[in-house]
This record gives C-alpha cells, structure tokens and sequence, in this order.
C-alpha cells in the first residue's frame, strides 16, 4: 500500500494550489510539502483559508488552480483511493448526535470495511481515548472534550496513515488540550503523517513543522524553532510604561511593526533594518515625560506572526 | 477480488440503513408520523365518506305529483336521511337552491313516474347530489339502495315490492366520478404512500448536510449508490408497515376487500414506495435545507394528488395534464391498486404499469447518485 511518495518521505504536496469561492479568493496558490511521519500545523487567523485547504486535500472541494497530491495520488482524480487511507476530523463536530459512542464506532468501521476482531478494535479505541464510560451515551449529549476524544477516535480507527484535524481543540478545556496532542505525539510516534489546523500559538509551537497562513496564503515556513529565530525584527520588552499614551506613540514609529500589551510590560517589534531601536524608543519615551526599562528579548511564535502577516500586507 | 468488493459494498450499505433506522426510532416526531399520517388519514377520509349524515336539506321537484310520489316523497322523509325543505315545480329553481348550497340533496320524480314504475326501464327518480360534498356522494348511493316498499292499488303495501334500487338514478354534481370507501381506500394507500415516502426521503440526505455529518460521510469510502440504497432501505419497511396498517383500517372500518392476492399487493406497494422513495431521495439532492426539501416534496404532492386520478378521473384531463400525469407514479399505481383490490388483478395484468412504475425509480435513482458529488460544493 506504500507509495513511491511515502517512501520519499513526504505525504503531502501542492504546488500553486488555489481555491476561489465567487470573488473571494479563499486560497491563493500556495505551495507545500509536508514530510511523513510528523506533525505538521497550519496556523492562521479565522478566515485564512486552513479549513478549505483540508478540504480540498481530502477532495470535498476542487482546486480552482494548480494542483496538490497525497502519497503522491491526485487529490481531484485518485480521491477514492486517497480517502481509504485518510483520517479526517472536520472542525465542526461530525458524527451522529443521536448515535452513541459504540455506535458511531461501529457504523465508521464498517464504512471503513474494517477487517477482523472489529470488536477488539473499538475496544482498543476506547480504552485509548478514554470512553469507556460513554460506550452508551449519545454523543449529542457528550461535554466538548468527551466530543473530541471520540472524533479522533472515529478518525482513527482504520488506523490512516494520515490525519486531516481541523482545528481539532477550539471547544475545549486546558487539560483535554494536553491530553489530546500526547496521543498525536503516539500517532505520529507510530508512523502516522499529521496535519492540523490551530489558531492557538501554543499548539503551533509544538508541531514538528508549521505553515503560517494568512489570507490564503503561506507567509511563512519551518520549524517553530527555526521561525523564532530567523523572525525578521528585533523584540523589546519595556517595563514601566504602562499607560495608555506609550502605546500609541510607539505605534507612531514607521519601523514599529506591532506593539502588544501584557500586563505591566510593552512587547514592542521593530524592523531589523534600525540599528538603534532601543535608543529610539527610550528618547521617545523620555520625550513623554515617561522612564521606561527596555530590554531586548527572543522572539515567541506570535512575534513571527505578527510580522509574517504585516509583511505579507505591505509587500503587496 | 469482485465478491470481497461486493461484500465490502453490502456492509456499508447495511451500515447506513442500520444507522438510518436507529436515528428514526430515536426521532419522536417522525417515529409518530410513520403510524399518524396514514391513521390520521384514513379517518379523516373515511368520516367523509362513513359520516352518518341525517337531514340533510333537500329539495323535491314533483312533476308527478301523484298520490303514489307523494308516498314515496313520505318514505324518504322517514329514513330521516333527508330534511325535505324546499318543494319546486320548475328545475331552474332546484339548480338554483343547489347551486347555492341551501339544498344538498335534489330529488326529482318525472312526470310519468308511475308508469315508470310500473314497466318502464328507465330510472324512476332522479337524485341529484352536490358533488363537492363527498361525504354526500356516498350518501346517495345508499339513498339509492334504500328499499322502498311501493303500494300497488289499495290495502296498506298489499302485494308491495320492493323496488330494484336501479331505477333510482343518482347523478353527481361536480364529482362525476362516484366515490364510495371502497374506492377511496385503494386510492388513499397511494396516496398517504407518496405523501410519507417523499416526506421521508426528502429530507435523508438534506438532513446530513444541515446537522454537519455530510463533511464526515463523504470523506470516507462510501459509495453514493451505497448511500442512496442504504438510505431508502428502511423507508421501504416503514411503507410497507404503514400499507397494512390502512388495510386493517379499510376492512376494519370500510368493509373494504381485498378480492385479489395479497402477495400481488404488497408486491406491487413495494415497487411503488421504491418509486416513491426514489423521487425523495432526488428531491433531498436538490434542497439545500430541509425547509427547502419540505416545500419541494409538497411541490411534487400537488401534481400527484390532482392528476393522478384520486381527485378527478383520468379522461376529463387536458392532455397536457394527462402527459404529466403519465410522469407520476401514483396515476400508475391507482391503476394497480384498484385492479388488484377490487377486480383481483394479477400482477401479470399490470405489468405494463408495474414497468413504468421501475423505470422511474431507476432514473430518479440514478438522477439522485449522478447529482450527489461526494463534495462540498
Ligand atoms: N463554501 C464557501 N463559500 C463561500 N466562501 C467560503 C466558503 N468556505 C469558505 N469560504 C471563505 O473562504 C475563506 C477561508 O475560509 P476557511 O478556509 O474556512 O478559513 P479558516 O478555516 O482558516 O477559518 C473565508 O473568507 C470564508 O468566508
Ligand atoms: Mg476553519
């Protein structure tokens, strides 16, 4: 069952992949090439275009330009072949509300065809997605966390070589967040290809590699580490500024890209291309009547972000 | 390789009728439709036609104005069935009362009613019956069948006869096609059948699309025809439980018989809820929302119940509403039903309609998988 493309190494690949609804340009040629056997995130803002990509990487929409293909089939002529081999988990919750856990199982396993002790395979899945207590209970009355568990659950048990997850923790607590990426790591530790879809910074930063999407397009790509550290800004933290005027003067500066408040403290990200930001910044400050502590500091995922997308904005 | 293929194809149809049935008994709305509809509708029906109506306004028009029509004017006045209101000696004035609605019912007794009587062969009295009452129509009927004893020379009813209910014409105003229970049985089986059947089956795929199961369906293996068949399966069942409940109901209310075989009907019932199901499932690829697919199926109930020979007979039609009428299965099927109910017709007898009746659930089945992409847009 092993393509030629797996064996390379990487599951998926697009090349100028668009998807236009009307006017709207939803994704706008975007060029990927995710590796097997890891887990890779698309992150973006609501509307970037994540949840049309996944689409048309399983099929349920054509590309209106270019072309993608997973294990090296075509997403728009081998789709069949690509779906027996695919796990796919939509951002909204998608199995029967009425239908109880055992259920829902059993019905996926057989779309799925599974083979064997079916019953030993659902078992299998309960016992690792913690649903033992639901077996019985209808889904539509399940909390968001018990909601997930089973999605996955049902997403893998034909045991796919790859997941499609779409925003796969947006209804659900800290704790079912924590739980839920250890069984992607001992999925993807298993040989499974992941890709999933997140707005959380934290999420990203766990996956192996990371697409950053901002209106339908990849701004920027790699390891979160390797994104950190190449972020095209330097990042100052000031401490005692924390009134409502220093932010706006800051935002003033034309090499300021963006200015967050956290608490007491200022994160500030200025262009690489001035030399002396923190001088700037403190004889700005001075100027207002305000003695600020600067300091510089690393770059977090949502600093790549930031810049990302504002690049993307004034390139255009 | 082709069997493992077509077994793989069985369990994943079985898999969605399974999983069909099982929301249907969890849905309580629905599960009451299944049994409310047809009972509902039957007794709706069958009061219209079973109503024990008592005096109704009637107007009389005695051209023989005879000692013997006014015992015969006398006799109807005692089945209490008739309120005689009205007396007219001019048949404008009776047209006139009927078509106002103050009389329901006319009776009119001919001149030469005694002669009549006596050895003509021709009706002997006219009842003239508001059609667009049916309730009325079947009243007549039974006006009709009333004995009544008819004094020859003198002594109280020495030598009466009875007189044979053929010399009593009824005429129906407005619904020439006289309508008693055991005609509207046969025709309501369509009937309440297409009205469920395409109810159901219209919203099945509609209904996954608008709960978000859709997204998760069609990412997996499931073959459309897969989807359709398995989605129709159980509907099937439900038209098959829903025929006998109306038989009981008819035979058990109506008298009405099944004077052919009962394996013939069911046989034929079967094809026809297919067909029915096939129309739904085409209207369920069309809708958007099930609001959308409500409205659509009752689109399709108008033509069915006025065209297809339950509301009006088949010869009256325009041809352009006979054409049309040919394109629906209910026509085909009220074919079916009454030859076999009421005259003991084989299957072999209507296979002509029994055809056409499969050749539209063929290409509504295949119209039905060729419009569902297992896409999103
Ligand atoms: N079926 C559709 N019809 C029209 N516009 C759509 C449709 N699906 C998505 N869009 C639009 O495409 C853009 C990207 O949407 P989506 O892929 O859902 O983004 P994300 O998943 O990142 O939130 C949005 O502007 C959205 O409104
Ligand atoms: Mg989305």
């Amino acid at each position: 069952m092993s393509g030629a493309a797996v064996s390379s190494g990487i599951a998926i690949t697009a090349r100028q992949l668009t998807r236009k609804f009307g006017d709207k340009v939803a994704v706008d040629h975007i060029d990927l090439d995710i590796p097997s056997g890891r887990i890779y995130g698309f992150l973006g803002p609501n509307g970037s275009g994540k949840s049309t990509t996944l689409r048309m990487l399983c099929g349920m929409l054509l590309p209106s330009d270019g072309h993608a293909e997973v294990f090296g089939l075509s997403v728009v002529k081998d789709a069949e072949a690509i779906r027996r081999r695919l796990g796919y988990m939509p951002q909204k919750f998608s199995l029967w509300e009425d239908l109880t856990t055992d259920e829902n199982l059993q019905f996926i396993a057989d779309l799925y065809g599974l083979e064997g002790d079916v019953g030993a395979r659902i078992a299998q899945a309960r016992a690792t997605y913690d649903l033992e207590s639901l077996r019985r209970q209808r889904a539509g009355t399940m909390s968001g966390g018990q909601k997930q568990r089973l999605a996955l659950a049902a997403a893998t048990l034909h045991a796919p070589e790859l997941l499609l997850l779409d925003e796969p923790t947006s209804a659900v607590d800290p704790q079912s967040r924590r739980d839920f990426w250890e069984r992607l790591f001992e999925l993807a530790e298993a040989g499974a290809t992941i890709l999933v879809s997140t707005h959380y910074m934290d999420e990203a930063e766990r996956c192996h590699g990371l697409a950053i999407i901002a209106d339908g397009r990849v701004v920027a790509e790699g390891t979160p580490r390797a994104l950190m550290e190449s972020v095209d800004a330097d990042i100052f933290e000031i401490e005692g500024a924390d009134g409502s005027e220093a932010p706006r003067v800051i935002r003033e500066l034309p090499w300021v890209h963006g200015v967050t408040q956290l608490g007491i403290r200022l994160r500030v990200l200025a262009d690489r291309s001035t030399k002396d930001a923190a001088e700037q910044l403190r004889a700005l400050l001075a100027r207002h009547g305000i003695d600020a502590r600067i300091e510089r500091t690393d770059a977090s995922l949502e600093d790549v972000f930031v810049v990302s997308t504002r690049r993307e904005k004034r390139g255009d | 390789m082709a069997t493992s293929r077509f077994a793989g194809s069985l369990r994943r149809l079985r898999a969605v009728a399974r999983k069909e049935v099982r929301q249907l008994s969890r849905d309580r709305v629905t599960f009451g439709m299944i049994v409310g509809v047809p009972l509902l509708q039957i007794v709706m029906f069958g009061y219209a036609i079973n109503f024990d109506v008592r005096n109704i306004a009637t107007v009389v028009q005695d051209l023989a104005n005879s000692s013997m029509s006014r015992e015969f004017i006398a006799q109807l006045r005692a089945t209490q069935i008739v309120r005689v209101e009205y007396t007219t000696n001019s048949s404008a004035e009776l047209d006139r009362l009927m078509r106002e609605g103050r009389a329901s019912v006319g009776v009119v007794i001919p001149r030469d009613f005694e002669r009549r009587l006596q050895s003509d062969t021709r009706p002997a009295v006219q009842i003239v019956v508001d059609g667009s009452q049916p309730s009325l129509a079947a009243i007549a009927a039974g006006i009709a069948q009333t004995p009544i004893l008819v004094r020859h020379g003198a002594g109280p009813y020495a030598g009466g006869k009875r007189m044979a209910p053929r010399r009593i014409e009824v005429r129906t105003l407005y619904n020439p096609e006289k309508r008693t229970a055991v005609q509207i049985v046969p025709a309501l089986i369509g009937v309440i059948l297409s009205m469920t059947m395409v109810l159901f089956t219209s919203g099945a795929i509609v209904r996954e699309r608008e709960r978000g199961n859709l997204e998760l369906l069609i990412a997996t293996p499931l073959g459309r025809l897969e989807l359709m068949v398995g989605k129709l399966l159980p509907y099937v069942g439900i038209g098959l439980v829903q025929t006998t409940l109306i038989l009981i109901v008819g035979s058990a209310l109506f008298n009405v018989p099944v004077v052919g075989g009962l394996l013939s009907l069911y046989a034929a019932t079967l094809v026809f809820i297919a067909a029915s199901l096939g129309l739904g499932l085409f209207v369920s690829t069309l809708a958007q929302t099930q609001f959308q697919a409500f409205q659509l199926a009752f689109v399709t109930m108008l033509p069915s119940i006025l065209l297809s020979g339950f509301m009006f007979p088949f010869e009256g039609m325009p041809v352009a509403a006979q054409w049309i009428a040919e394109l629906l299965p209910l026509t085909h099927f009220n074919v079916i039903i009454r030859g076999v109910m009421l005259r003991g017709a084989e299957l072999g007898d209507v296979w002509p309609q029994l055809g056409k009746l499969a050749i539209f659930l063929v290409v509504m089945l295949g119209i039905a998988v060729a419009r569902f992409k297992k896409r999103l847009d």
